[in-house]
């Protein structure tokens, strides 16, 4: 596993995404990306969904990649990506391409969790074999803060404003590391910007995968969540503290908690940050905070038990075979 | 006339009975692609269960790749074809409106990929049966466009296809349409020419700028409008080029097989008075019905347009330059203005007389009848009559 002194050396030395960007001063998405290509050692292709990512690194003429990468449009990345992993294998088969790629797709959560799921379904389903890393932001947010199915209850969007009969976002956010789970694919993972060793040391196991691999990322988003940019790695370090965004990994059906918070942190910490919730302690809606509390609370209880019904898988040879031994 | 059986000594065994389905899926066995993404829908299925068995038989080295959509099949077109590999997939109807997105996008990204196209009517109401409605909706994707009139030319054109989008000039996906059911599911005699030879005219799949290569691009960046107009026009250009690409093709491809085809093709035009313009397999009852007319000594002709993007508007005009009255058969509507057939012929001929006549909707059949029909409203002066006449329909009816 490459430490991160080894990961910046990589961006340095030979920057898959470079600077030039124009993603906004605090935006999580440049972490995600680098420290995922830097964590690859193989050559790579990227297919990229539509979204803040590929608005802000390809105005054309100018590009901030220097590795293959293709956007189509939005809904349809993992296609796309199963497209361009079958035509890779029918030249390896005609000797028709000598290298090796690997094959990683980057979308945000509009381009994941709703509006491309059924490419995403699909693709996870025929065993493309491919990474597929959602950089969850919690919204549309490069179309100007829109709510999404990962947006959390109570959270003001553009579209569910807080008001005087409302209490922003109504409906809680859709699990989708579950559905991509139902898949039985080998390798599910939850990681966040505020841990990227704990990124890279994921998408390293995801990279050795025989099928699918999939990487469900919390960024940030200052002018989505309403933070000042500085904050981003802090704002991101309370939604992990506060069990609200678990780091776990299945791996082959295994489950596997890889940071435990102690003492862990309430919710209405992490909350507290983001000018998107502040109607909720403005209003002192202890009702919803309160219950967003104990569903966390039930949540991590439920992980904790799948991690200890699966921790003899882990230290057994299937866990080395995966570079977990004990 | 079709006259290419007199043209080449014909060896018989290299004919077989097949409906237009399973011509273009021995079609896609010769070609031999390396990826093909697609869904299923009526009337497109006997295309996708052909060829899948010749694959499952060891017959094709193809990869199938089965989409949970339309939308994904083409996505996965696009990056399969732009990878490097040779692309070609096969929809019908809501499939093809389901992908639209993404066919505007295989156009603007310079993807070469093949689509066969089993025409059928777009729902609602739903219905399976033939009519151009769904290709129509392509009209302006920027793909290529080719309506054939039989399962043989349904062949011929997926061969002639693969050469033609993938040409350097051209790089855009071409869509070879046949009617549902009338060709997608009737038999007759196909000439299936040698593997080895259809192998030789498509040649390998040389893909100038692919994506996995050791040259790393980006593809599908996004443009702002002081480049936006710019590659679009490139785009256009590009479509524009099949006009003087396509000779050679169809040059070298009647030197294989007998069979010359042209943008469209006139028949009985040569003082013709009165004309029809139509696409797709009603061409046949077209040319008995003038063949009939002819025989009772009226000067009526008919031209089948087979290349409709881009559109052989110099070619039109010079078939149509002498005639006196014109009628034009769409099968699909424009509601609310003239349907697309018409509207081309409009802006190509000066003729003084150009009648608009939907036909074949959902899979209505057009008959001699119909035809004489139309024919004869010619003679009368157009003040008389609709600016749209709907042939076959039942309001026809009160006219005869």
């Amino acid at each position: 596993m490459a430490n991160l002194r080894t990961l910046a050396e990589r961006q340095a030395a030979q920057p898959a995404f470079g600077s030039g960007h124009s993603l906004c001063r605090g935006c999580g998405i440049p972490l995600v990306v680098r420290t995922v290509l830097a964590s690859i050692r193989t050559p790579v292709a990227v297919i990229n969904a539509t979204g803040c990512l590929e608005v802000a690194s390809t105005r054309y003429p100018f590009t901030a990649w220097s590795v293959p990468w293709l956007h189509v449009a939005f809904e349809n990345a993992a296609a796309v990506a199963s497209g361009v992993e079958t035509a890779y294998r029918a030249l390896r088969r005609r000797g028709a391409l000598r290298h090796d790629f690997t094959f990683v797709v980057f979308a945000g959560d509009g381009g994941t969790y709703d509006i491309g799921l059924q490419a995403l379904s699909g693709a996870l389903e025929r065993g493309h074999r491919f990474l597929y890393v959602c950089y969850d932001n919690e919204g549309y947010m490069n179309t100007g803060v829109q709510r999404s199915g990962a947006t959390p209850r109570g959270a003001n969007t553009t579209t569910t404003p807080s008001g005087a009969t409302s209490t922003g976002k109504a409906e809680s956010r859709k699990n989708l590391t579950e559905i991509v789970l139902a898949h039985r694919i080998p390798y599910v993972a939850q990681a966040a910007i505020s841990h990227l060793q704990d990124l890279s040391d994921k998408v390293e196991r995801a990279t050795h995968s025989e099928g699918p691999a999939f990487l469900n990322v919390l960024s940030a988003c200052p002018p989505g969540w309403g933070y000042e940019p500085r904050d981003t790695i802090a704002v991101v370090q309370h939604a992990v503290n506060s069990g609200y965004w678990p780091l776990l990994e299945v791996i082959e059906g295994h489950w596997r908690l890889t940071v435990h918070p102690e003492p862990r942190e309430s919710v209405g910490d992490w909350f507290g940050l983001q000018k998107r919730f502040r109607h909720l302690f403005d209003i002192v809606d202890m009702d919803l905070l309160a219950g967003l509390e104990e569903t966390t609370a039930a949540e991590w209880r439920r992980l904790e038990e799948l991690e200890a019904r699966d921790r003899d898988w882990f230290i057994s040879s299937h866990g080395q075979k995966w570079g977990l031994s004990g | 006339m079709t006259s290419w059986f007199t043209e080449k000594p014909r060896d018989l065994r290299r004919f077989h009975v097949l409906t237009g389905g399973q011509a273009v899926a021995e079609a896609l066995r010769q070609i031999d692609p390396d990826v093909f993404p697609v869904y299923p829908i009526t009337p497109q299925t006997p295309i996708i269960e052909a060829f899948a068995q010749c694959v499952a038989d060891g017959r094709s080295h193809a990869r199938i790749l089965t989409a949970e959509s339309e939308h994904s099949a083409m996505s996965a077109a696009v990056g399969a074809a732009l990878a490097g590999a040779r692309t070609i997939t096969a929809t019908a109807s809501q499939g093809l409106a389901y992908m639209i997105e993404i066919v505007y996008l295989a156009a603007s990204l310079r993807a070469p990929v093949v689509i066969a196209v089993g025409n059928r009517a777009l729902s609602g109401p739903i219905n399976i049966h033939g009519d151009h409605s769904d290709g129509m909706l392509a009209r302006d994707s920027g793909a290529v466009q080719v309506y054939v009139t039989t399962a043989q030319e349904a062949y011929d054109w997926m061969v002639m296809g693969v050469k033609l989008a993938e040409h350097g000039e051209v790089l855009l996906p071409v869509m070879v349409g046949l009617d549902g059911f009338t060709l997608t599911h009737s038999a007759e005699p196909v000439e299936i020419l040698e593997d080895d030879a259809v192998r030789e005219f498509v040649g390998p799949y040389a893909y100038p700028y692919p994506l996995l290569s050791e040259v790393p691009g980006t593809y599908g960046a996004f443009a702002m409008p002081e480049h936006y107009f710019e590659i679009k026009r490139q785009q256009i250009a590009a479509l524009d080029r099949v006009g003087t690409v396509l000779p050679a093709i169809t040059h070298a491809f009647a030197e294989l097989s007998g069979r010359d085809y042209a943008p469209l093709e006139a028949y009985r035009m040569e003082d013709a008075e009165r004309a029809m313009v139509i696409m797709g397999s009603h061409h046949g009852t077209a040319q008995e019905t003038v063949d009939m007319l002819r025989a009772r000594g009226q000067k009526v002709g008919v031209v089948t347009v087979r290349l409709f993007r881009p559109f052989p508007r110099h070619e039109l005009a010079e078939q149509l330059r002498s005639v006196q009255a014109i009628a034009v058969f769409d099968r699909a509507s424009t509601p609310g203005s003239f349907p697309p057939l018409y509207l081309e012929t409009r802006a190509a001929v000066r003729s003084p007389r150009v009648d608009s006549i939907i036909y074949g909707l959902g899979g209505r059949d057009l008959t001699p009848d119909d035809v004489i029909q139309v024919f004869e409203r010619l003679k009368r002066p157009a003040v008389d009559t609709e600016p749209i006449f709907y042939a076959g329909s039942d309001e026809t009816e009160k006219e005869r």
